[in-house]
């Protein structure tokens, strides 16, 4: 137990420095940026005509006139203090907008990755239980196919499908147009994000199927599979028993790491719905110069990335005895 | 036996044509680059039909030309980026395995940084901070995907590096950046190659994805991203085929690299080679 806590100690001593290298990265590269802000959200011809005064209140809002070591100084203070900023385009706390953003986003991201799991195990199991026969050809024709196809074109295809031709989903947002917030329910939610959930759940399934598939063909061609035949145990007990169990460790790793691939599916899929989650945020952000929120949605979505890997990693010690006894020898 | 060569053969007659493909794709792309700029006013936003197979636009343009430069536009951009990627995976791996212990710990920390953003947040940024258009997508895409293959390429090299023709080598006092060269590369050759060929698919969509987003190439030019992002706005109105054919294109361009990918890696890998 000692030696798991020590583990996690050093784990998140390095997501620490990790997190710190993400925004300092971020911040660096938002700042040797060419596009000028002002031009950028002011515009050329409401630029000319201001005085100068003016001129130089915006720049000083947007923070163009301090150097950007001063200015990643002064974020990183407040940010210790557990202040992210304000938001230049919403005007408000990044924290307030990326919670409401991730609050809404949350429903997608979360039902797309189990779905996207449980769908993608037992597809690899199914493809690895009957490797080279037809139900192993069709699963690995349709991850490779999905795999080389752009989420955002696969969003575009199911809106031109359900919600255009069939007239079954709406056209995008959160929520109905023109309705008041209070009056909007629960199954209003739900049913707006039926479709990008489903974008993503359709392109989570193609990576960790295909893993799946290599190590339950593996497991099929082991020794102890093949004395559980001849012992006489049916094909479906030897998939159960022997196959499951061990393809489970793996699959849990890939899903807790296809968390950032998840999220960065959410961003191109979001924008084709208009649907208003953290993607779409970080897309006006990033059109719009918005450094402080851009910033914010870096460093947070990284922060769950690296916890996601984080509790990969001590899933795969509670799950595996093999490794935990590696763990406490070394 | 007879069947073992053919099953080579096969894949290195697939493999030829797969390249004969998208060569004549990206060829073609090139010659038809001004005829997708053609405007013609008297035929706007027709259905597809026997004169324009893929339908035209707003602005009369035939989506077929449009399709085939944005095709190879991305071909190229996928190339350029691709082999900038392999070349840095190959070298950032060698080194980490090479260098010593702290060179090693540097580089995996970039790795996990690098691997912590989302891809397309990365590339967005990167492309922000070359201010967008063509440098901000080559830059984006050439500098997120050295990490995976760079990973692979360190285990492999740390591997060789304990086997006996190495130690022979680093007794006979060869200097590390021969032995690298000389004695390693050879052997990482394989890897390298389909690891790089494989870096196609992502960069291609990675690039399309981008431009789609607005932080690509800017929308003058003939990009897939940039026909799929305008044919958002004729979607609600029932012109399908703006969306489907383009994109249909280019998955079936990613696909036949996809496959190009396993066919080489299926003819060099060792374990494979006598399937």
């Amino acid at each position: 137990m000692k030696h798991r806590l020590g583990f996690a100690g050093k784990k998140l001593i390095r997501i620490a420095l990790l997190l710190l290298g993400v925004s300092f990265v971020t911040f660096l590269l938002m700042s040797a940026s060419p596009l000028d802000p002002l031009q950028t959200n002011v515009g050329q011809v409401a630029l000319g005509s201001m005085s100068q005064e003016q001129v130089e209140a915006l720049l000083a809002y947007w923070g163009v006139d301090t150097p950007p070591l001063t200015r990643y100084a002064g974020w990183l203070g407040d940010v210790l203090k557990g202040d992210f900023g304000t938001s230049l385009l919403y005007r408000r706390p990044v924290l307030e907008v990326v919670g409401e953003r991730l609050s809404s986003s949350l429903i997608l991201l979360l039902s797309a990755w189990i779905l996207s799991g449980i769908l993608g195990l037992f597809l690899g199991v199914v493809a690895g239980a009957f490797r080279g026969r037809l139900p192993d050809r069709l699963i690995r024709g349709y991850c490779v196919v999905i795999s080389s196809t752009p989420a955002f074109w696969l969003a575009i295809l199911l809106l031109l499908i359900f919600s255009v031709w069939l007239g079954w989903f709406p056209i995008g947002m959160s929520v109905p147009v023109g309705m008041e917030s209070s009056a909007v329910t629960v199954f209003d939610r739900l049913y707006h994000a039926v479709l990008p959930a489903l974008t993503l759940s359709i392109t989570g399934v193609a990576n960790i199927a295909l893993h799946t598939r290599e190590k339950m063909a593996d497991v099929m061609e082991s020794d102890y599979v093949l004395f559980a035949r001849a012992r006489g145990e049916d094909a479906r007990g030897i998939v159960l028993r022997h196959g499951l169990r061990n393809v489970m460790l793996p699959a849990i790793t890939l899903q807790f790491a296809s968390i950032s691939e998840i999220i960065g599916g959410s961003v191109l899929v979001e924008q084709v719905f208009s649907y208003p989650g953290l993607g779409q945020a970080a897309v006006t952000a990033g059109l719009g110069s918005d450094l402080p929120l851009l910033l914010g949605i870096t460093v947070i979505t990284a922060a769950i990335v690296f916890g996601g890997n984080l509790v990969a990693d001590l899933l795969y010690g509670a799950v595996d005895p093999r490794i935990r006894r590696g763990a406490a020898k070394s | 036996m007879r069947k073992q060569i053919n099953q080579r053969q096969k894949a290195k007659i697939l493999a030829a044509v797969v390249t004969v493909v998208l060569a004549a794709v990206t060829v073609c792309g090139i010659l038809f680059t001004e005829a997708a700029m053609e405007t013609d006013f008297l035929s706007r936003n027709q259905a597809p039909s026997a004169v324009h197979i893929f339908g035209t636009d707003w602005m009369g343009r035939d989506m077929l030309f449009r399709t085939l430069a944005g095709l190879s536009l991305s071909i190229r951009i996928g190339l350029l980026t691709a082999a900038i990627s392999g070349a840095a995976a190959l070298l950032i791996g060698i080194g980490a395995a090479v260098l010593g212990r702290k060179a090693d710990a540097s580089i995996s920390w970039c790795i996990d940084l690098v691997m912590g953003i989302p891809h397309i947040l990365l590339v967005m940024l990167i492309s922000i901070a070359c201010g967008r258009g063509f440098t901000g997508v080559v830059a984006g895409v050439a500098l997120t995907h050295w990490p995976s293959l760079a990973r692979v390429i360190r285990g492999e090299v740390l591997q060789l590096r304990q086997a006996p023709y190495i130690l022979v080598a680093e007794k006979l006092g060869v200097s590390k950046m021969r032995i690298s060269a000389v004695h390693m590369f050879p052997h990482l050759l394989p890897q390298f190659l389909t690891g790089t060929i494989l870096l196609f698919p992502h960069a291609i969509l990675h690039e399309a994805s981008v431009t789609f987003l607005g932080f690509g190439l800017s929308s003058e030019q003939p990009a897939i991203g940039v026909i799929l992002s305008e044919s958002m706005q004729y979607l609600t109105t029932g012109k399908w085929w703006l969306a489907l054919f383009p994109g249909l294109s280019l998955v079936l361009v990613v696909l036949l690299f996809a496959m190009l990918g396993e066919r080489v890696r299926k003819l060099l890998d060792p374990a494979s080679v006598h399937e």
